[in-house]
């Protein structure tokens, strides 16, 4: 199927993935010949079928509503620098 | 024979008997990797061996990179994920260690996030395949297979989402197992497609194989799809015993793309089977040509969610920016490699408006269709046997520029993760370059037994595990 | 031009479990930032969510109190999108197969009820809290993870009065079933509104506009009005509607629009392959409602019929479980077959200590039975009423019963007519020029005098008796 470049910087944005010009040409074009393999899917006939959403037959796994520890703040903190207190930092959103 | 070349059972008898310490061992391991890891490179941040003391007592098992260990370094290879330390351990990695087994301190290169067949899409470089520098190892858990190849490891954990763990040990001439989704824990796994992945064991020997599964396997109530069955004890399945086992060759797998000398040993491992008592027949899985378009709409959706969380809020990379959406973009414009990038574009675009039900629903449907293939193949033999891979091990950058290319040489691994079911790739033979050509066998949802019970027997009426690479 | 309105509003509930939807951490508020998560509800790569129990029971419970028809097969999905309070990029909701839909709750509407349709409730969870400060974003977890109920309602409601009784109505049924403090100023309980008008009598909905940021049931009336004669004023003023979403000022009293750059948002729904489906069978069902208590309306109801009280009086006494169960207690402990004076009691003073105090009804330690005897004493009119306000204050304070407390304080009104008749006649003798007064038409001369025995007596006669006999004498 053709991916036109408007689609794929629509992608791009949903997946917050800055793409270089050059990145996003290039993309386009693997995607397309990738999108036309996978279109052979659509010879099959899929109609009467049901979904997998999950390829075990296990249901109704739950847990009892009973508390454990939690972790520090020191190592939720951890992995960042980007701190302040015990909060994460991000900047602004811009509106 | 020097320890790092021995097998895992070999050398937990030897720890016993105190013939030898786990110190040593890892001693010579660490000699070992300085002195072929600079031409194979399948360890990653080799400043990570300095800084951990592991535990001594224990004999040591190399992880892939995207297996999470508590305090070290675990970063699926990729820029994105640089410095994190998980503050827990995997649920396999704390069976392990509850049964004195190490965690050697560098982990194994892999495809960033799983992404690939090559090992060669890592943010640290590609891995060699120790029987050809040239080549590469297989992926995404090409660094693990290298490594027990070489000699580097005695044993190591893999992940396969679609082959990972089987098509690099079959490049490496290295046994290499897939257990049923379900029977092995994914807590701590760093996921890829959750409704694929599952962590297996790469081994030299089918010994290691039985021994490493009966550890990592069984019930976890940390990961809602683990499955409540009973662990059987996997190594009384080594009775060395064919007989009777009824096997069934695919007849699409046998198909044009296929290169001569490996359909020439695979046929010829096949023969050997009869030979050992075991009944072959031809069956048909009639749906194997969508197996790899339904495996790249659902595995790229699910992986395209999965890494979502890498945006450098909490941990990972994170590019400068002054505000929120720029900082989104950059980090993952610039911590994400390109294979990585396609597939969350391409699992993005499966999911998105107006396109959900022509490529994500439609793949959920087809995969009914492969499962329904291998329940019906099970009612009539016990394994499926298939090559490993199309070809052999390929030369790096070969296949680097051919996306599609390279995803089509997963056609005979594919289907088993669609499916749900186990399957193993043991070494059966050479190519006249001197490349391994690896045999598939395929079994019924937790019917490792069955898998191992043939392999084994396989193993044992041939020489392909005791061959090992000149370095 | 006639303009109808047409409201639907969104509430998210948030259940007071002891741990979060997916994982064990501890539900509890008011604690240093990121200190209540663990690795599962803050992402960490290679984490599984594992389903709440407690947090599904609560939401069939929720979803059968709103007459709600639960699905037998339900799942998870995951809800795609970016944001800095959301760890994992997206959020564990349900989509095309919620818990429970087609539901209904009924409100008032002028002399009956009217019946305003819930389209669905679902589960999900929360996501962290964000506080902008300069330049930077602060981002705190603790609350991500939580459980939350999502209850859509069908756009049946007609005014922002109407929205209010739904709210209002809600929270009461909520709160019966103990599964959340429904309270909006501490956020356990949000709302949003979907509001539009369009001319009297069509059938077409008219452009949508989404209220979000209201902090309190009257904000939401509040906003809901602004926003009412906003767009009464554009149409009539041909303006072009745009849907859109605005932000309730409660500050200034209005709506100001949110300017967003994305248009329709593109949420990727797939089911969450890390969790699996629920099969709910329908025994499970019928345990859980037939564990229900007796819900608000049906109890007011009950009320009305089994105690012949007004339903005025039994909304009051219904508006809580507590306050409901309390009432029911003393109408019981109560011999009389008019229940009349222990509701006045209850509705009058008892509510006003209780609120004066700041506590609940049942925990003034007054009892059921020590309420109904206090009543005893007013009927039999031993005390005055007047005397009985003070005793029950003094019950509350000292923990004393009303016996113990009317003794020690010598509150027995005097109420037999020899004694009465006596000191009457004192005060007449005394007080002729009053009695001439009264004769002579001036009413108010019979109070002077009913005050003279009053103060004869020290404030124990019957007043009410006093009246009637010198009444009687005088004539």
């Amino acid at each position: 199927m053709a991916l036109d470049k408007k689609t794929v910087e629509y992608v791009a944005n949903l997946a917050r993935i800055e793409l270089k010009p050059e990145e996003s040409l290039k993309l386009a074009s693997q995607l397309e010949d990738i999108l036309s393999f996978i279109d052979r899917l659509s010879k099959l006939d899929t109609d009467n079928v049901k979904p997998t959403n999950h390829i075990l037959p296990i249901h109704n796994v739950l847990r009892e509503d009973q508390p454990e520890p939690s972790l520090t703040v020191e190592q939720v903190l951890g992995n960042t620098a980007h701190k302040k207190g015990s909060f994460f930092t991000v900047p602004k959103i811009i509106e | 024979m020097e320890l790092n070349t021995l097998t895992a059972v070999e050398l937990l008898k030897m720890i016993k008997s105190k013939e030898a310490t786990a110190a040593s061992i890892c001693e010579r391991l660490k000699k070992r990797i300085s002195e072929v890891d600079g031409r194979v490179s399948a360890y990653v941040r080799s400043e990570d061996l300095s800084g951990a003391g592991h535990d001594s007592v224990s004999l040591p098992i190399a992880l892939k990179d995207n297996i999470c260990t508590e305090g070290l370094n675990t970063q699926c290879c990729s820029k994105i994920l640089e410095g994190f330390r998980p503050p827990y351990d995997a649920t396999v990695v704390a069976k392990l260690k509850k049964q004195a087994v190490g965690i050697f301190p560098l982990k194994t290169n892999m495809d960033e996030f799983a992404f690939g067949s090559s090992t060669e899409n890592s943010f640290f470089g590609p891995t060699h395949n120790p029987w050809d520098l040239e080549r590469v190892p297989g992926g995404s858990s090409g660094g693990s297979a290298a490594a027990v190849a070489a000699d580097e490891a005695i044993w190591a954990l893999g992940s396969d989402t679609g082959g990972s763990i089987r098509q690099p040990a079959s490049f490496c001439g290295v046994v290499g197992l897939k257990p049923t989704y379900g029977r092995v824990s994914r807590f701590g796994l760093i996921a890829f497609a959750s409704s694929l992945d599952q962590i297996g064991p790469i081994t030299k020997n089918v010994g290691d194989c039985a021994l490493l599964l009966n550890i990592i396997s069984g019930y976890d109530p940390k990961d809602s799809t683990s499955v409540n069955i009973d662990v059987p004890d996997y190594t009384k399945s080594l009775s060395g015993e064919a007989r009777g086992i009824k096997i069934g060759t695919p007849k699409e797998y046998f198909v044009e793309g296929m290169d001569e000398e490996v359909k020439d040993i695979i046929t010829e491992a096949i023969n050997k089977l009869k030979t050992l008592g075991a009944v072959s027949r031809e069956i048909s899985l009639p749906h194997t040509e969508y197996a790899v378009p339904v495996y790249y709409i659902i595995a790229t959706a699910e992986a395209s969610s999965n890494l979502a969380r890498f945006d450098g809020v909490q941990y990972g990379y994170r590019a400068e920016a002054n505000d929120l959406l720029q900082m989104y973009k950059l980090t993952r414009g610039q911590g994400f490699g390109q294979e990585a990038k396609r597939r969350i574009l391409l699992g993005t675009f499966a999911l998105s408006h107006g396109y959900f039900d022509a490529y994500y629903l439609r793949a959920q449907k087809a995969r009914t269709l492969i499962k329904e293939d291998f329940d019906r193949a099970f009612e009539e033999v016990d394994c499926i046997v298939a090559p490993t891979s199309p070809t052999p091990a390929f030369k790096i950058g070969e296949r680097a520029d051919n996306p599609l290319k390279m995803y089509l040489s997963d056609i005979y691994t594919i289907s088993v993760n669609l499916a749900g079911i186990p399957a193993i790739s043991i070494p059966c033979g050479f190519t006249k370059k001197g490349l391994p050509v690896g045999l598939q066998i395929m079994a019924k949802p937790f019917n490792e037994e069955m898998i191992l019970r043939l392999a084994h027997a396989y193993e044992q009426s041939t020489p392909w595990h005791t061959m090992k690479p000149k370095l | 031009m006639k303009y109808e309105t047409v409201i639907g509003l969104e509430v998210h509930l948030q259940l007071k479990t002891k741990t979060k939807a997916f994982c064990s951490c501890s539900v509890q508020f008011g604690q240093e930032p990121n200190s209540a998560v663990c690795p599962v509800c803050l992402g960490f790569p290679g984490t599984l969510p594992v389903f709440n129990k407690e947090v599904l029971r609560s939401a069939i419970k929720v979803a059968l109190a709103l007459n709600c028809s639960i699905q037998e097969y339900t799942k998870f999905d995951r809800k795609n999108y970016f944001y800095p309070d959301l760890p994992k990029d997206y959020q564990i909701s349900q989509y095309d197969l919620p818990i429970s839909r087609n539901g209904y709750l009924d409100i008032p509407d002028g002399q009956g009820q009217k019946r305003i349709g819930i389209t669905r409730v679902h589960i999900e969870e929360d996501a962290g809290k964000l506080i902008h400060e300069g330049n930077l974003s602060l981002v705190d977890f603790n609350r991500t993870g939580i459980p939350l109920l999502e209850i859509v309602s069908e756009p049946d409601l007609s005014s922002p009065q109407e929205a209010f009784d739904y709210l209002t109505i809600l929270k009461n049924v909520i709160e019966y079933l103990d599964v959340s403090d429904c309270d909006m100023e501490k956020g356990s309980l949000r709302c949003d509104a979907n509001i539009s008008l369009r001319v009297s009598g069509e059938k077409v909905l008219g452009v949508k506009t989404e209220l979000k940021n209201m902090n309190s049931f009257k904000g939401v009336k509040d906003a809901l009005l602004f926003e009412v004669q906003r767009q009464t004023e554009m149409l009539e003023s041909k303006q072009e509607m745009t849907q859109e979403t605005r932000l309730w000022d409660a500050d200034n009293g209005e709506t100001v629009s949110m300017r967003t750059k994305e248009g329709a948002k593109d949420y990727r729904y797939f089911s969450d392959p890390d969790l699996t489906a629920f099969l709910i069978e329908q025994k499970t069902i019928q345990e859980i409602k037939d564990s229900l208590p007796e819900l608000p309306q049906a109890k007011a109801r009950r009320f009305v019929e089994e105690y012949s009280i007004s339903e005025y009086e039994a909304k009051i006494l219904s508006a809580s479980r507590e306050l409901a169960d309390f009432s029911e207690e003393c109408f019981r402990c109560y011999s009389g077959s008019d229940k009349k004076i222990v509701v006045n009691w209850l509705i009058g003073p008892l509510l006003s200590e209780a609120n004066a105090r700041g506590l609940k009804p049942s925990f003034l330690g007054v009892g059921a039975q020590g309420l109904v005897d206090l009543v005893g004493f007013v009927e039999r009119q031993e005390i005055s009423n007047l005397s009985a306000k003070t005793v029950l204050t003094k019950m509350i304070d000292t923990k004393k019963p009303a016996t113990q407390i009317i003794k020690e304080k010598n509150l027995l009104q005097i109420s037999d007519n020899a004694s009465l008749e006596a000191m009457i006649s004192e005060v007449l003798e005394k007080n002729a020029k009053s009695v001439d007064d009264f004769r002579s038409g001036k009413a108010n001369a019979l109070m002077f005098l009913v005050g003279q025995v009053m103060k004869r007596s020290q404030g124990k006669a019957n007043p009410k008796l006093l009246q009637d006999l010198i009444r009687r004498r005088l004539s």
